[in-house]
């Protein structure tokens, strides 16, 4: 019989994880109580509950050294901690962005905040996972809760679409992700992340590898990459903004955790085997979602390119292979997540009730019509462009350092190019915006506290990129091996 | 030796009603060979002391999940014509990929080198060892922690099928229970008064 301590004391690190379930059913009965008529309440209920769980997170749940619990099936490091806390931040600015958005389209519903909050759970049991038993309930808690997301505007047919696109590839990749875990466990006889890392030292054998290569493919499908990236621009399109908003933030977090714990730390031993892979991977990521992008009309489509080219980037960063490399992947994720959660943010404010404003021509002018709007824009799109003295530069730059220190030259000169080819499209909407005369379109939304986060959010990838030190070492000291 | 022979006519069933499944052109035909499916592999499970899991599979799987399957089966109306359509046109891409796949398998497996050693069989279990106890004795302890998430997944699900699926549907007839108690008796007869009948 296995040892058991679920004394309050043992679990004090789970606390995000437990505060959150029990929030989730809170939510849930203040949704009932709050009837039809004051659904404003559920929201705001929701923000104070990740601001607590933010402030909850960051009081009690630190850990200096990396412990395990629940026998091991769960880590807690300083690693996961930081992850919370910015699944916390960003789940926040993503809901808040969209509250108006669902509310002018009658999606401002309980149910809506219930999902979102299991989908950080789902993001939160990714980050702290210690086994593959874990792994995949954390892959299965936060992907049924964005499928439904997904599908959650009713009345849509096209949303209904990208959702069943979504959840029917999302049962592939979650079958390769099984096999291979069934593989790699039938050969070590252990799920458990650290054993398997003891295990896999010496030279692997060939079921080893093959449960590798699924594995690989569902890592690979679920951050977006080149092949196994086509639902990406499907749901992205298809759901609502709102929802598009959430689905490029905290899971985005979720994914490189999967990558890190599944890939660098359980399987490190055969960090000869998949980097090889993942640098193929990442060459036809950065190619195709580049190129691609240059031929969108529709904003949300090309974001969704943008999103497959930073995929590419980050993959990137697990193909150094280095502890150094794997820390520019969480720096750029971080940095990728903080840029696109404003630049959906700009999407959501500048749609209306009955308009969404999708398409790149609607975007002409806004200078005109919406300076600030306009303004904000711009400084996200030089971010993601790559530009200085944005964060965005700082991020590119970092993998390109560790490529270039782990001797992949070749790499090196095929993230450079296609960044350049990354630029035009991004200038693209910056010429639109400022150069073009002003489309006749409805006004922007004029929320002035949504504005003010949004302000917020543009200014910090301003600041973090004028002062890149200390994100930079943070992220340096929260992978080391 | 006996358990050798009940193997063998199992997996033998088990392989046919698994083509069955992909092969008959009836989609409740095929509904019906996944139930004979489940049934032999269960039986399955019964020789390598699984008797737990062979119960739950026969309980959940037929008992439940497949009986809803066949009923939406049949309650929907497939057009089939329709859906093989496209596929000689698409088969050729199916079976090159299929075939690279079980190439590549079967490569791997060939090789040998898998690093197990498949001739030993488990030992036989003594006679008061309950795999039920020990199953939840693992779930309860050891693996708490994923079986609680399972729990909040299941809570996901719930919550994710009433939001997607109820709604009001305007014309639809269902009663109004605040309605019904609130009601009073002069909303529902009226008392006329008439003059009475006069006589002749």
């Amino acid at each position: 019989m296995p040892e058991t301590d679920f004394s309050l004391a043992s679990v004090a690190p789970a606390l995000p994880e437990i505060y959150l379930t029990v929030m989730v059913c809170v939510v849930l009965m203040v949704d009932v109580f709050a009837g039809q008529t004051r659904r404003g309440l559920t929201a705001t209920f929701t923000l104070l509950t990740l601001a607590v769980g933010a402030g909850l997170t960051a009081m009690y749940s630190h850990v200096g050294v990396r412990t395990t619990l629940f026998n091991g099936l769960y880590v807690a490091d300083e690693l996961a901690w930081v992850l919370k806390l910015f699944g916390f931040l960003f789940v926040a600015f993503a809901l808040l962005y969209s509250r108006t958005y669902l509310n002018d389209r009658g999606l401002l519903r309980g149910e809506y905040f219930v999902l979102a909050l299991t989908a950080l759970l789902g993001v939160f049991v990714l980050a702290s996972a210690n086994s593959l038993l874990t792994v995949y309930v954390g892959v299965e808690l936060l992907a049924l809760s964005v499928y439904a997301m997904v599908a959650f505007d009713r009345e849509s047919g096209i949303a209904a679409e990208s959702a069943m696109k979504y959840f029917v590839l999302g049962a592939i990749a979650s079958g390769a992700l099984l096999y291979g875990m069934s593989m790699i466990y039938g050969l070590t006889g252990t799920l458990s992340i650290d054993v398997l890392a003891d295990h896999l030292r010496g030279e692997p054998s060939l079921g080893v590898i093959l449960g590798l290569v699924f594995i690989v493919v569902a890592v690979a499908f679920k951050m977006g990459a080149v092949p196994f990236h086509m639902w990406l621009p499907d749901v992205y399109h298809g759901a609502p903004t709102a929802v598009t908003l959430f689905i490029s933030t905290a899971p985005k977090l979720a994914y490189f955790a999967l990558a890190f714990r599944l890939l660098a730390e359980g399987l490190q031993g055969l960090v000869q085997d998949w980097s090889r892979m993942l640098a193929a991977l990442a060459v036809l990521t950065l190619i195709v979602g580049n190129l691609v992008a240059l031929a969108q009309t529709n904003i949300k489509r090309l974001l969704a390119y943008s999103t497959i080219a930073n995929v590419g980037f980050i993959v990137l960063g697990f193909v150094a292979g280095t502890p150094a490399g794997y820390s520019a992947a969480l720096y750029y994720t971080i940095v990728y997540v903080l840029t696109t959660l404003g630049s959906f943010g700009v999407v959501v404010l500048a749609s209306r009730k009955g308009f969404e404003a999708d398409e790149l021509d609607h975007y002409k002018g806004l200078h005109a019509r919406d300076p600030m709007l306009a303004f904000m824009m711009m400084m996200l799109m030089f971010s993601t462009a790559g530009v200085p003295p944005f964060v965005g530069f700082w991020a590119k730059l970092r993998i390109i350092q560790e490529l270039w220190a782990t001797n992949h030259p070749w790499l090196v000169v095929i993230a450079a190019a296609v960044s350049v080819v990354g630029a035009f499209y991004y200038l693209r909407v910056v010429k639109l915006m400022y150069f073009d005369a002003p489309a006749d379109v409805p006004d922007t939304e004029r929320q002035t506290g949504v504005r003010f986060a949004l302000g917020l959010n543009a200014v910090a990838v301003l600041v973090l990129g004028i002062l890149p030190g200390p994100l930079l070492d943070l992220c340096a000291r929260l992978i080391h091996q | 030796m006996l358990v050798q022979i009940l193997f063998w006519a199992f997996a033998a069933v088990l392989v046919g009603s698994a083509l069955g499944v992909i092969l008959t052109r009836n989609p409740v035909h095929s509904a019906l060979s996944l139930v004979l499916c489940f049934v032999t592999s269960a039986a399955i499970w019964l020789l390598i002391e699984a008797e737990f899991l062979a119960v739950v599979l026969v309980l959940v799987y037929v008992g439940a999940v497949m009986v809803l399957f066949l009923f939406v089966v049949m309650m929907l109306d497939i057009n089939t014509e329709e859906l093989r359509s496209g596929f000689t046109r698409y088969a050729w891409l199916g079976w090159l990929t299929a075939g690279v796949v079980i190439a590549e398998i079967v490569g791997v497996v060939m090789a040998r080198s898998l690093g197990v050693d498949v001739t030993k069989g488990a030992e036989p279990l003594p006679a008061d060892y309950s795999n039920t106890t020990e199953l939840g004795a693992a779930l309860f302890t050891q693996y708490a922690y994923p079986f609680e998430l399972a729990a909040v997944l299941l809570l996901v699900a719930i919550v994710a099928a009433i939001a997607l699926t109820m709604r009001k549907r305007p014309g639809h007839k269902v009663q109004d229970v605040a309605k019904q108690v609130a009601v009073r008796p002069q909303d529902r007869i009226r008392i006329v008064k008439m003059d009475p009948e006069k006589g002749a």
